[in-house]
């Protein structure tokens, strides 16, 4: 089976791909090349980061010092205040983690793991950038039309979403759902692309466990997310025609229900968490095993609890909404739900802990990132209970202690997660090597100042600060001194870590230009994308695709005197 | 514990939720405590030394799995201790609906708070009733439900030091209780975003000893008022 479809694949591929001398608008703005399409998904989404970074920096500015200038934006009102925080997170999870996590690190990493010249469907993955690119310049023009963007937050409860008499953003809030409505719509094409391809045009040779995590991680997260989308999309819609076409779907005053929106949207704004969290495991599973120089532990146990938190997390919506104002019976299911998935998610950081265990570990750069994605996680973690416990959360919902918790899962997830991602494949992506030494530099500069952001929000939280507040000034609860140090420490903090990215970028371009010539296996690794050239050419392996003949992590094994690894396509 | 060290406690179930947050920390704080611990060590004690190759091991070996199995063992453990203290606190809170002693109507709005008070007869909707924005003046040691609604959009209810939250929804009147057990005046905020003003509608809530709210009562309310005014 799988035979013949890499027959018929092989010749499709000749006639689409040929070998004619592409021009530079079919190589670059139209490319129908898996990695070239993963980099426009890669650098708009870094692109989109820097910008809600900035939104952060402006908002966090007005937290700390309400009523003085921003430097570079300048007065924060109550409106651009809101916009921007809503906007932030929008940003942040549907313009950045998705793109990089999903298609950036899906589209380059898929078929070179599993042996494939190309994505099955080429075309429907460059329409999928198209749309997701459009749904992009959307939600960036919503802050130049009348009105200004969004600012019901990212979660954009009704009726204040559909009403422009309360919101105040007539534009803004049709542009905001259409926006999020169109990326939906290319990640279920890059979703599809993603699991045919990982599912048909493996090399011949690799058997199911022989996938290397990572795929595996995308593939199940591309399910999650297509079986958690349909209703809210379908909610978006029905948001979309509340707006605009005088429907009431989620009009109390002529008979819809603002809850149900709630529910739609977190039927699918919880799974979504491990959509983005997938994808970040899978990445941190291949750093670890390559500079541990270990097997992975149990590698059937990581895919296992990926399955079995996948599943669960679509039994929890309903803690997003303990206090607002469902059944209060169904609160004690909801608890029951959320407080098992702290079961095969310590599996798989217990699993991952072990797997350095009697290793060989090098603290490259990549490793770092990967390692502190463990350990900051792990935080996020174990601050989720606070918040599923049910009796607790209706103290603790809405404050600065679920922003701090959330930011220690999204955080390691999107930003670590790409960083560990993208340092580890770089040599592969250009065919040259980063600089470790500025790599560890903005490292160190970009993880203690992600510390010293959230460990004070969580102290603030839990003394009753809530989110998404203008001015702290006019409660003076919230306006003891110690509290206002703890927000410029927060503040500072933020402006030091995106300070820091300047070195990322510098180390990014000139190693791309001048940083030493990176060869086939920089790091000694076994899967397949170290055995195409570095950059790889279209059609990633012009000689011949390779065969599989082991698993992906056979580190140190004992039958394999001549190296300590053993790549997955070396005959016997 | 840890949270009236930050702020104070001012209901009866404030306490309930502060033993929970301590319990929590404790029972997360363990495993987290030892994770950290083994993940810092294996780090520094399996660091790359020339010439030394790394173990093999699967993870399926019973000799290893056997400890991530029994790590499981807390973990569950802790689990139970939670969802069983959690449920217990929840079901006080929010789902059990003690007999009060008074009822006040709570009435959130883009961007202020109605506080509708009982007046003089203790009986809501007649016409001595008291309203007043932005202040909800309760007594000490008694036992009040709250009636909340919306006129607009969402809003959260929510009054820190009673560890109490709760969404008002247009369209629904929600009803829960609070029993105060300190006199103080403390911040009421909404916690739901709820347009550009949502970070400009504190309220208070004054908490007064019985004898004082009843004063307050008395002077305030529309006979009294109006009686005020004739004269």
């Amino acid at each position: 089976m799988a035979e013949s479809i890499r027959v018929e694949h092989a010749a499709h591929h000749d006639d689409h791909h040929g070998h004619h001398e592409m021009s530079f608008l079919e190589k670059y703005v139209f490319p129908l090349d898996h990695k070239m399409i993963a980099m426009q998904y890669m650098f708009t989404g870094m692109f989109m980061a820097l910008i809600g970074g900035f939104f952060a920096y402006a908002f966090r500015w007005q937290i700390a010092f309400p009523g003085t200038e921003a430097p570079f934006w300048g007065q924060v009102s109550p409106a651009d205040y809101n916009s921007l925080v809503t906007n932030h997170g929008s940003i942040m999870i549907f313009w950045v983690a998705m793109p990089v996590l999903i298609a950036a690190f899906g589209n380059y990493l898929i078929p070179l793991m599993i042996g494939a010249d190309d994505m099955v469907f080429p075309k429907l993955n460059r329409l999928s950038y198209q749309i997701f690119l459009l749904s992009a310049l959307i939600i960036l023009a919503s802050f130049f039309v009348e009105g200004g963007a969004f600012g019901g937050a990212w979660t954009a409860y009704p009726p204040l979403s559909t009403k422009a008499e309360y919101s105040l953003t007539p534009l803004g809030s049709t542009m905001w759902i259409t926006a999020v409505a169109l990326e939906f719509v290319a990640f279920l094409l890059g979703g599809i692309n993603f699991i045919t391809t990982a599912m048909n045009s493996r090399a011949p040779g690799m058997k199911m466990w022989d996938i290397p995590m990572v795929v595996w991680m995308i593939v199940i997260a591309s399910i999650l997310f297509m079986l958690s989308v349909g209703p809210l999309l379908a909610g978006g819609i029905m948001m979309l025609f509340d707006q605009n076409l005088g429907t009431a779907f989620f009009d109390p005053d002529r008979g819809g229900d603002p809850i149900l929106w709630q529910h739609l949207f977190w039927f699918f704004g919880h799974p979504e968490v491990y959509v983005v969290l997938l994808p970040a495991v899978g990445i941190v599973a291949e750093i670890i095993t390559v500079f541990a120089r270990k097997k992975l532990f149990g590698y059937k146990t990581v895919l296992y609890t990926a399955i079995g938190t996948g599943v669960l997390s679509f039994t929890v919506w309903a803690h997003h909404q303990f206090i607002a104002g469902i059944d209060p019976r169904m609160a004690n299911v909801f608890t029951v739900t959320t407080l098992l998935i702290s079961v095969p998610i310590a599996e798989m950081m217990f699993v991952y802990i072990a797997t350095l265990y009697g290793g060989s570990i090098t603290l490259s750069t990549p490793m770092l990132w990967a390692l502190s994605f463990i350990f900051e996680f792990l935080i996020g973690g174990i601050t989720g209970i606070f918040l599923g416990a049910s009796g607790n959360d209706i103290y603790m919902h809405d404050t600065y202690f679920v922003l701090a918790h959330f930011h220690y899962t999204f955080y390691p997830i999107a930003i670590i997660g790409t960083y560990a991602g993208f340092t580890f494949w770089f040599p592969k992506m250009f065919g040259r090597m980063m600089n470790d030494k500025l790599g560890k530099l903005h490292f160190w500069l970009t993880i203690i100042p992600f510390n010293t952001i959230f460990l004070p929000l969580f102290v603030l939280g839990a003394a009753g600060h809530h989110r998404r507040i203008f001015d702290y000034r006019n409660f003076p609860e919230l306006s003891y001194p110690w509290m206002w140090d703890l927000q410029a420490l927060a503040t500072y903090s933020l402006i030091v870590m995106l300070l820091a990215q300047v070195i990322f970028f510098y180390n990014v371009i000139t190693s791309w230009i001048s940083g030493p010539v990176a060869p086939k296996n920089p790091w000694n690794s076994n899967t397949l994308e170290w055995t195409a050239t570095s950059p790889p050419p279209h059609g990633n392996w012009p000689e011949g695709l390779p065969t599989v003949y082991r698993g992906p992590y056979e580190y140190s094994h004992p039958d394999r005197k001549s190296s300590d690894y053993w790549p997955q396509n070396e005959p016997a | 514990m840890i949270l009236d060290s930050l702020l104070p406690s001012a209901s009866t179930y404030a306490a309930d939720i502060n033993q929970l947050f301590d319990v929590i920390t404790l029972l997360v704080g363990i495993p987290f405590l030892v994770a950290s611990f083994l993940f810092f060590s294996f780090i520094f004690r399996f660091k790359a030394k020339g010439g030394q190759k790394a173990m093999y091991i699967t993870g399926t070996e019973h000799q290893y799995m056997k400890w991530i199995h029994r790590a499981h063992v807390p973990i569950l453990v802790f689990d139970v201790i939670i969802v069983v203290m959690a449920v217990n606190v929840w079901y006080r809170v929010k789902q059990d609906l003690p007999e009060a002693s008074s009822t006040v109507r709570v009435i959130a709005q883009q961007w202020a708070w109605s506080f509708v008070h009982p007046g003089p007869d203790n009986v809501l909707d007649t016409a001595d009733d008291i309203t007043t924005v932005n202040e909800l003046h309760v007594a000490a040691n008694t036992l009040y439900h709250y009636k909340l609604e919306s006129l607009d959009v969402l809003h959260n209810f929510s009054v820190p030091v009673f560890r109490l939250k709760q969404d008002a929804i247009p369209g629904r009147i929600i009803t829960g209780w609070f029993e105060p057990t300190m006199t103080g005046t403390f911040d009421i905020q909404c916690a739901e975003i709820c347009g550009i003003g949502h970070g400009l509608m504190p309220a208070k809530i004054v908490i007064e000893s019985s004898e004082q709210h009843a004063a307050w009562v008395e002077q305030n309310s529309p006979f009294a008022v109006a009686a005020l005014a004739a004269n």
